[in-house]
């Protein structure tokens, strides 16, 4: 279904009940099912109000849909891995089937994790499984995330799920840390030795944080039990429990739409959920189920056995987190080793300042509704969708965050582009520290005025219309192009917009928030105001006019006349 | 043979003729010494073959006796090839190392430009001028003597930091980096031990024992045999490798199938 079209079943939220006569054999058996619960649980008022709530369509609105249905592979994958995996670190000698590993002193994590991989039946698919659903399940957070991000989707009466989808991403990323760190190989044992620094780097209670932690001195014998209890049991639970919250925000607020014809701040265009979107919803569940899975059974990831068991001393080259978690790496790989002592304790500035970077971009990513709404002073309720074009200051930040982010991630990565690349992995930090500082205002600036381009460029077209590239000279010599007008609906797409002004400071308006105002608005391309609008139509009229009036409406060429 | 007659009285027939019985003494000690049987047995022939090679391929960079050479800036052409044993030769040529091309941050490999006969020349030549390491036997390699444990865990703590856990290679400073060992042949594996070409350390016998070092030649090759359970093993590179994975190829199919069910719901 397009986004400009309104199609037959409903444009309201709450479609009165005859409404579906053409569905009317699903609705029957429906009805037949319905009753049957209704008479034990009463659900049908609570059936019938879902089914017929009205979900939008627009295949970006599908990746909070690919997260959740990569979380269910998951559990079911992750599920079948608690049967065998034995969280333990006490010591054993391997005698499985990998050869290069016979006779080799290694935790009963591991060794399971080997068990796992090449001897239970379909334990090595599963691991795959579970590891790539995890990688898409991050993936698809982090383009729905900014799906929301850029087109205003987060605003009122929005911000609270945004909060609760941003406790997801981070949930999200403690899940794979901590699963990562379950097998017990030397790559899941840096990742481990790299927290515990951190941690160390606190000033006076980091020392006590990585003791607490760990139950003693790094490794010691508690952090995989422990582990395994987090990633299999509370944070599973917080996620499942935080998604039920966040569906039942979205039933309540109902979906955002993009602007388009017949749609409003006060209804929902698209399909009812069931029997139409349920049907969809369900075949994608299967069809992301069934590319996880095609995936998982051709590509390799996370060959535990080539990286050993976990030993403190081999560190070996290419050793990454994950890549959800690269960008914290980054800001470890780039910042120079600076420490002081002070009263005996040792400041890490290496490992605090990284730490305050990290948590200033999680932060500044969780409040930012909150922000934007300080600065425009908007209380009104959003349904309708930005452009992202339309809010080009907004754009421009969130961008500049993503290119902050990734240069973290990519100084994570600084020696495997340095080996393939054939560059200096010197040269690459350097470049990297300079790009942390720059490249955010660098890339701000082009993205907002590319947007502010787009704007003026819809501007144009709105008013005048589309350009036909065919020009007629008149009897005076004037040389008049042909505009072809929008059509009601496309203009009313580029009209639609929100419109806000810079304030001074000043009746109310602190000097702080005046300049941000100023920050986010002075460049503002106005929205086609009606008398604009009106103007330019009744001048493209009498141009048309005069146009007709010379060649008699027949646009046709001369050259092409005369064959 | 009348050029050499001629030469015969000039003034520099002693020096070379005192440089040649130096060469001769020593590569009789070498043949002697106690530490490195050598394992194979060059022939005279051999010896002067290689020289005749070494002349025309390498004595531009490393001076005709072999003593290394200089540009008038100081910079070294070439190394002193005294003492780095047949070792070094079987892996620099063997490898396609030398004769070196370009003068980069390090000497590349390429397709082999001595054909194996040649190679062995070249060695008998340059350990005829000093004792050095040699080319390992086939009992040095023998996979069915080692332990594979052992050697994974050799090649883990010793090697993995430069040329990474799976052998994929890394990067070191400055654009200097440690090759993939996928591919490459056993008795190379084991030369690069001994000799530790330009960046690499030497691992000696005391460092890592000849046991040891077949281990970790056996381990490599097991390894390679092993090849990827999994499916793809997108080059071994870990985590950094499987991410990029998931961002492109998995996500293109996601959005495509995105795409698709919208489309169809037209
Ligand atoms: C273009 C100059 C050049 C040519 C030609 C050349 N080499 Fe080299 N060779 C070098 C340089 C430079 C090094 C030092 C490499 C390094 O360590 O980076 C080297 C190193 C070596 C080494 C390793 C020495 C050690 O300490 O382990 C051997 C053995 C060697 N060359 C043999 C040869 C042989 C045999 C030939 C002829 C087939 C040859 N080279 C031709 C420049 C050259
Ligand atoms: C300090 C880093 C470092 C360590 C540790 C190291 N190597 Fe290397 N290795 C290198 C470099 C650099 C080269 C490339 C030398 C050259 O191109 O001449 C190399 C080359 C090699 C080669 C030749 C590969 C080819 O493409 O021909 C082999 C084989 C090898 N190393 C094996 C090992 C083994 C086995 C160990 C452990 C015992 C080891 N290396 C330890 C840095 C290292
Ligand atoms: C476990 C992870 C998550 C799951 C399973 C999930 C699931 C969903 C689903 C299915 C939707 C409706 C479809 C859509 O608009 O894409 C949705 C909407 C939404 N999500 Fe998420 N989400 C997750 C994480 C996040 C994150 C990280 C954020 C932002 C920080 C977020 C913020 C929102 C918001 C604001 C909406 C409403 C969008 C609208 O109505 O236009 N979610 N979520």
């Amino acid at each position: 279904m397009s986004t400009t079209t309104p199609t037959r079943p409903s444009t309201e939220a709450e479609a009165p009940a005859s409404q579906g006569s053409g569905d009317g054999r699903m609705l029957r058996l429906g009805a037949v099912g319905g009753d049957w619960l209704d008479r034990r649980v009463s659900g049908a008022g609570l059936l019938r109000f879902m089914g017929r709530k009205i979900f939008p369509d627009h295949w970006s609105f599908m990746f909070g849909e690919v997260a959740l249905y990569s979380f269910v592979v998951l559990l079911i994958s992750g599920t079948y891995l608690t049967m065998f995996f034995v969280p333990s670190m006490d010591e054993v000698v391997y005698n499985g089937i990998y050869a290069p590993l016979q006779g080799a002193h290694v935790s009963k994590a591991y060794e399971s994790t080997l068990h796992i991989s090449f001897e239970v039946k379909g334990g090595l698919l599963f691991r795959q499984m579970h590891h790539w659903s995890c990688l898409v399940f991050m993936v698809a957070i982090f383009v729905h995330m900014f799906r929301v991000f850029f087109t205003g989707a987060f605003r009122k009466p929005r911000e609270l799920n945004w909060l609760v989808g941003f406790a997801l991403m981070v949930l999200g990323m403690v899940a794979g840390f901590t699963g990562y760190s379950l097998p017990d190989d030397v790559l899941s044992g840096n990742g481990l030795r790299v927290v515990d620094g951190l941690m160390k780097g606190i000033p006076i209670v980091g020392t006590y944080i990585s003791m607490l932690l760990f139950g003693g001195e790094f490794p010691g014998h508690d952090i995989i039990p422990r582990f395994f209890t987090i990633h299999i049991l509370l944070v599973p639970a917080a996620i499942l429990g935080l998604i039920a919250i966040h569906m039942v925000m979205l039933v309540l607020h109902k979906h955002t739409q993009y602007p388009g014809p017949g749609r409003t701040e006060r209804n929902v265009v698209g399909f009812p959920v069931f029997p139409v979107y349920a049907a969809k919803a369900g075949g994608f569940f299967f069809l992301v189920f069934g590319i996880i899975t095609l995936i998982s059974a051709t590509t390799a990831i996370n060959a535990i056995w080539i990286y050993g068991p976990y030993d403190p001393s081999p560190v070996s080259a290419g050793s990454q987190p994950d890549w959800y978690m690269l960008w914290t790496d980054g800001g470890l790989r780039l910042i120079p080793g600076w420490e002081f002592t002070i009263f005996g304790y040792t400041v890490s500035l290496n490992i605090l300042l990284p730490i305050v970077v990290y948590g200033g971009l999680l932060v500044f990513l969780a409040l930012y509704p909150f922000i934007e709404q300080w600065v425009t002073g908007d209380d009104r309720e959003h349904h309708l969708l930005d452009l992202p074009y339309n809010a080009p200051v907004r754009t421009g930040i969130g961008v500049a965050w993503l290119s902050e982010y990734l240069i973290l991630a990519m100084a994570a990565t600084n020696d495997l582009i340095a080996l393939k690349l054939r560059l200096s992995i010197n040269d690459l930090t350097w470049t990297f520290r300079i790009a942390f500082f720059l490249a955010p205002i660098i890339v701000f600036y082009v993205t907002k005025r590319l947007c502010i381009a787009m704007q003026r460029q819809k501007r144009d077209l709105a008013l005048h219309g589309e350009e036909t590239s065919k020009v007629v000279r008149m009897e005076d010599g004037q040389m008049l192009e042909i505009h072809e007008p929008l059509n009601e609906f496309d203009r009313w797409v580029l009209v639609q917009h929100d419109d806000y002004r810079p304030l001074k400071a000043g009746k109310g308006v602190s000097s702080l928030r005046a300049a941000a105002t100023s920050f986010f608005f002075k460049d503002r391309v106005a929205p086609v105001a009606p008398s604009e609008l009106r103007e330019a139509l009744e001048h493209a009229g009498h141009e048309r006019h005069r146009i007709d009036e010379l060649t008699g409406g027949d646009y046709t060429t001369p050259d092409a006349r005369r064959h | 043979m009348k050029a050499l007659a001629a030469r015969r009285h000039h003034p520099l027939a002693f020096v070379v003729i005192l440089l040649l019985a130096l060469a001769a003494t020593g590569g009789l000690y070498a043949a002697f010494q106690p530490r490195d049987a050598q394992a194979e047995s060059y022939s005279q022939d051999d010896v002067d073959a290689g020289k005749d090679l070494f002349l025309a391929n390498c004595a531009s960079c490393h001076g005709t006796n072999a003593q290394g050479m200089q540009d008038k800036s100081g910079a070294t052409l070439g190394p002193s090839l005294i003492g780095v044993g047949a070792a070094a030769v079987d892996f620099q040529v063997g490898t396609g190392r030398m004769p070196m091309q370009n003068s980069g941050a390090q000497a590349w490999r390429k397709a082999p430009q001595m054909n194996d006969e040649q190679t062995r020349q070249l060695a008998a030549y340059v350990s005829s001028l000093g004792p050095g390491p040699s080319v390992p036997d086939e009992d040095q390699l023998d996979a069915s003597k080692a332990d594979l444990e052992n050697g994974g865990n050799v090649f883990r703590v010793n090697c993995a930091m430069c040329h990474n856990a799976g052998g994929a290679g890394g990067a070191l400073t400055r654009g200097k980096f440690a090759p993939p060992l996928q591919g490459v042949e056993s008795k190379h594996i084991y030369e690069a031990m001994e000799t530790g070409p330009q960046n690499m350390p030497v691992f000696n016998d005391d460092n890592i024992s000849a046991k040891d070092k077949r281990d970790v030649v056996s381990y490599l090759g097991a390894l390679e045999e092993n090849g990827s359970p999994g499916g793809i093993s997108l080059g071994s590179f870990g985590p950094v490798t499987e991410g990029l994975y998931a961002w492109t190829i998995v996500l293109s199919l996601l959005v495509g199938c995105a795409v698709w069910l919208g489309a169809k719901a037209k």
